[in-house]
C-alpha cells in the first residue's frame, strides 16, 4: 500500500475540511437524515460516519425472469459462473389448478426461465398462474451468520450491510449454515473473489463498493423493468421509501426474528 | 438432488470430516466418564479399565481438531484468529479453549495417574525412553510418599472436574447443531443433551470393545465382570439416549410445524437406511434388548460378556450412524422446506473419505503408542487399595449406581 507523506497530509486535510462542511450540510434542505417519527436522530457531525439506512424491495409483481441480474451480479463481483455459486438468483413460483406449487430455479436463473427444458417438466399441467422471486441476502437487523462466525470476520456495518473480511474468514461455514436463505456460498478452489481469495464465504454485499460511492447494486442498474429497487428507506424521495409508501411489504421468514432488509412486494406465503 | 433447492444449497457445507469429528469428541467425552466412575465415585468393578479409559480419552482428544483444520478453508488462519480474535457471540469459538482446556486437565490426570508407573520405567529404562519418562514426570526422579499422596487427592479433583469438562466438550458441540435456527433437522434444545447421551454411550462402547479385544490380543483373560459391568451402564444410557432422540422426533411430529412434513420424508424416505436401519434398529434398539435381557436375566459369563462386546460394537456402529444421519441428514433438507439435496462424499480431497478414515484411525495408532509407553494394565496385578470416593455425599456409594459396581466387580 503506497503511504505517502503528500497522501497523508491530502487525507489529513480532507477529514478537517470535511468535518467542517459536514454540519452545514445536515442542516441543507432535501437532504433527509432524519426519520419522520420519533425515531433516534443520526448526527454526523458526532462522528456517525455516514450512516445510512439502506434498503432494498423486490417487486416481485414486475420481474419478468429475464435473468440479467444474476449475469450482472456475477460479471460485477467475479462471481463463479457455476450456478451452484451465487450471491444472487431468481426462483420461478407455478401454482397448478389443482393448487399444487411448484417452485424451480433451472442454473439459478442466469439464462432466464424461455429454455425448453427447464419447462418440459410442466407439460400437461393445468398451470394457474405463475410469477418470478429474485433472492439475495437480505442484510437482516439480527443476521445470524454474523453471531456465529467463530472470529468475527462477518460483521455488519454501521449502515446496515452485512459484509465478510475475506482476509480473516477461515472458511469453517457456520455462517452457511446459520443463514435461512441460503445467500452464502465458500467460494471454491477454482474461483477468487474480488478480494481475490478462494475457500472463503462470499455473499450479496448490496454492491457494497458501488452504494457507498453512491451508484446502485449492479442488479438494480440493469433490472429492465424496475423489479429491483434501492435507496435510503429514511429518504422519502427514495425509490424504496416510494415503494413502500402505499404497499405493505413482506419479508421472507419473519418468524425466525432475523428482521429481513429486502422487502418483498406481490408476493404470497408460498414464497420462502 | 429432488424437489426445489436453493441454489447455494447443492454443495453440502460441512462435509463427512465434520462427522468424524463429532464422533471422535464424543468418544473422548464417553472414555473419560468411565474413567472418571472409577477415580471420582470410587465403581470399583470398573478399576481394570478406569487407567486404560483415560488414555483411551486423552488419544481421541488429541486427534479433535484436525477434521476441523482439513474441513477449514483457510487452517493456516483458523487455529490463530480462532485463539486471537473470538467472536463471544459464537458457539463455535469457545472450541479453542474448551479443547485447550480439557487437553491441559487430561494431561495432567494422566501424568498423575501413571506417575508411579514412570518413575520405575524411567529407572529401568535408556536412552531416549529414559528421557521421554523423565520429562513426563517433569524431572522429577523420585517422588516422596507424600507427594503420591498428594497425587490421589489431585487426581480425584481432576477426574471430577473432567466430568464437567467433557459435558462442555460435547454438550457444546451438540449446541453447535442444536442452535441453528435455520436447519429444522439440528434446532432443537434436544440436541446438546442427545449428543452429550450418545457420547457417552460410545464411549462406554468404545472402551468395551477395546478391552475385550486388546485382552484377547494380549493372551490376557478377558475380565467378564468388568465387561458386564460396562454393559449395564451402556444399557442405562442407552435407554436415556434412546428416550431422548425419540422424544425429540415424536415432539416435532405432534407438533407438526410446517418443516415436519419434510423432517418425516427425511428420515423415512431420503436417510431410512442410516436412520432407521443403522442408528435406530441395528445401533440402538437390538443392542438395547440383547443388554436388556442379559441384565434382567442377570447373565454375566463368558458369553453374555461376549454379547456385551458385540452389542456395543453395534452401538459404536450406530452412533456413527447418528452423526452422520444429524449432520448431513440435516444438510440434505433444503431450508426452503421443498426439496432435498445429495451429497456422496468424494474419496479423495481434504474433505474425502479417504482422509476421514485415516483421521478416524489415527487415535487408535495414538492410543497404540500410548499402550506401548504406559501400559494402563499393570493395575489388575497391583494390590487394590481403597479408594472410596465422596463418602459425605450420602446416596452416591450406597445409591444403585455403586451397588451395581460392588455387584458385578467381584
Amino acid at each position: 500500500m503506497d503511504f505517502t507523506r503528500r497522501g497523508f497530509i491530502k487525507g489529513v486535510l480532507g477529514g478537517v475540511l470535511g468535518l467542517a462542511v459536514l454540519p452545514a450540510l445536515l442542516k441543507a434542505p432535501g437532504l433527509y437524515l432524519r426519520r419522520a417519527s420519533a425515531a433516534p436522530t443520526i448526527d454526523l457531525a458526532d462522528g456517525g460516519g455516514g450512516e445510512r439506512h439502506w434498503g432494498f424491495v423486490v417487486d416481485a409483481s414486475r420481474c419478468i425472469g429475464c435473468g440479467l441480474c444474476v449475469q450482472a451480479c456475477k460479471r460485477e463481483n467475479n462471481v463463479v459462473m457455476e450456478p451452484e455459486y451465487n450471491r444472487t438468483w431468481v426462483e420461478r413460483y407455478v401454482y397448478t389448478e389443482e393448487g399444487e406449487v411448484f417452485v424451480d430455479s433451472p442454473e439459478a436463473g442466469i439464462e432466464g426461465f424461455a429454455n425448453a427444458p427447464a419447462n418440459l417438466k410442466y407439460a400437461g399441467l393445468d398451470i394457474d398462474k405463475s410469477h418470478f422471486v429474485p433472492k439475495l441476502c437480505n442484510q437482516c437487523e439480527n443476521p445470524p451468520c454474523v453471531q456465529v462466525c467463530p472470529v468475527g470476520a462477518t460483521y455488519k456495518t454501521e449502515d446496515g450491510v452485512v459484509l465478510v473480511d475475506q482476509e480473516h474468514c477461515i472458511g469453517c461455514r457456520y455462517c452457511i449454515q446459520a443463514c435461512p436463505y441460503g445467500a452464502r456460498y465458500l467460494v471454491p478452489s477454482g474461483g477468487v473473489t474480488p478480494m481475490g481469495y478462494s475457500k472463503v464465504v462470499d455473499k450479496c454485499t448490496w454492491c457494497y463498493h458501488r452504494i457507498t460511492k453512491g451508484l446502485r447494486p449492479a442488479c438494480v442498474e440493469v433490472c429492465p423493468v424496475g423489479a429491483r429497487l434501492f435507496g435510503d428507506l429514511h429518504d422519502p424521495e427514495s425509490p424504496v421509501a416510494v415503494a413502500l409508501r402505499d404497499h405493505p411489504p413482506a419479508v421472507l421468514k419473519p418468524a425466525l426474528g432475523t428482521k429481513p432488509r429486502v422487502y418483498y412486494l406481490g408476493i404470497d406465503t408460498e414464497v420462502r | 438432488m429432488e424437489g426445489f433447492i436453493y441454489p447455494n444449497e447443492a454443495e453440502v457445507a460441512w462435509s463427512v470430516n465434520i462427522v468424524i469429528y463429532t464422533y471422535i469428541t464424543g468418544l473422548v467425552a464417553g472414555a473419560f466418564v468411565i474413567s472418571s466412575l472409577y477415580h471420582v465415585f470410587g465403581i470399583r468393578s470398573l478399576r481394570p479399565v478406569a487407567r486404560f479409559s483415560l488414555i483411551a480419552s486423552l488419544a481421541f482428544l488429541m486427534v479433535a481438531p484436525l477434521p476441523l483444520l482439513f474441513h477449514a478453508g483457510h487452517p493456516e488462519r483458523a487455529a490463530v484468529n480462532m485463539l486471537f480474535t473470538p467472536n463471544l457471540t459464537s458457539a463455535m469459538a469457545a472450541f479453542g479453549f474448551i479443547w485447550f482446556g480439557y487437553l491441559v486437565l487430561v494431561i495432567a490426570e494422566v501424568l498423575l495417574v501413571f506417575r508411579r508407573d514412570m518413575v520405575s520405567y524411567a529407572k529401568s529404562s535408556k536412552g531416549v525412553l529414559r528421557w521421554l519418562y523423565l520429562a513426563l514426570l517433569l524431572g522429577i526422579e523420585n517422588p516422596s510418599e507424600e507427594s503420591f499422596a498428594a497425587n490421589e487427592r489431585v487426581i480425584r479433583v481432576l477426574a471430577l472436574l473432567g466430568i464437567p469438562g467433557a459435558m462442555v466438550l460435547h454438550g457444546y458441540v451438540g449446541f453447535i447443531f442444536g442452535a441453528v435456527k435455520a436447519m429444522a433437522w439440528w434446532s432443537t434444545p434436544l440436541m446438546p443433551v442427545i449428543f452429550l447421551l450418545s457420547a457417552i454411550v460410545s464411549g462406554i462402547a468404545l472402551i468395551m470393545v477395546l478391552y475385550t479385544l486388546l485382552s484377547i490380543l494380549r493372551g490376557k483373560g478377558v475380565d467378564h465382570p468388568t465387561v458386564i459391568s460396562l454393559s449395564r451402564w451402556l444399557l442405562g444410557f442407552l435407554a436415556l439416549d434412546l428416550t431422548l432422540e425419540a422424544l425429540e422426533v415424536v415432539s416435532m411430529a405432534y407438533e407438526g410445524e410446517e418443516s415436519w412434513e419434510m423432517i418425516s420424508q427425511l428420515i423415512t424416505r431420503v436417510i431410512p437406511v442410516s436412520y432407521l436401519g443403522i442408528q435406530l434398529g441395528m445401533g440402538t434398539l437390538l443392542p438395547l434388548v440383547v443388554l436388556g435381557v442379559m441384565a434382567a436375566r442377570g447373565l454375566k459369563g463368558r458369553l453374555s460378556s461376549t454379547l456385551a462386546s458385540l452389542s456395543g460394537f453395534l452401538v459404536l456402529v450406530g452412533v456413527l450412524a447418528m452423526r452422520w444421519n444429524v449432520i448431513i441428514g440435516g444438510q440434505l433438507l433444503s431450508k426452503s422446506l421443498r426439496g432435498f439435496t445429495s451429497y456422496i462424499p468424494p474419496l479423495l480431497g481434504m474433505e474425502g473419505l479417504l482422509i476421514s478414515a485415516v483421521l478416524l484411525a489415527l487415535p487408535f495408532a495414538i492410543l497404540g503408542v500410548s499402550l506401548y509407553l504406559l501400559p494402563p494394565w499393570l493395575v489388575e496385578v497391583a494390590p487394590e487399595e481403597e479408594r472410596p470416593a465422596f463418602r459425605a455425599i450420602p446416596g452416591v456409594r450406597r445409591g444403585g449406581l455403586a451397588r451395581q459396581g460392588v455387584r458385578f466387580g467381584r
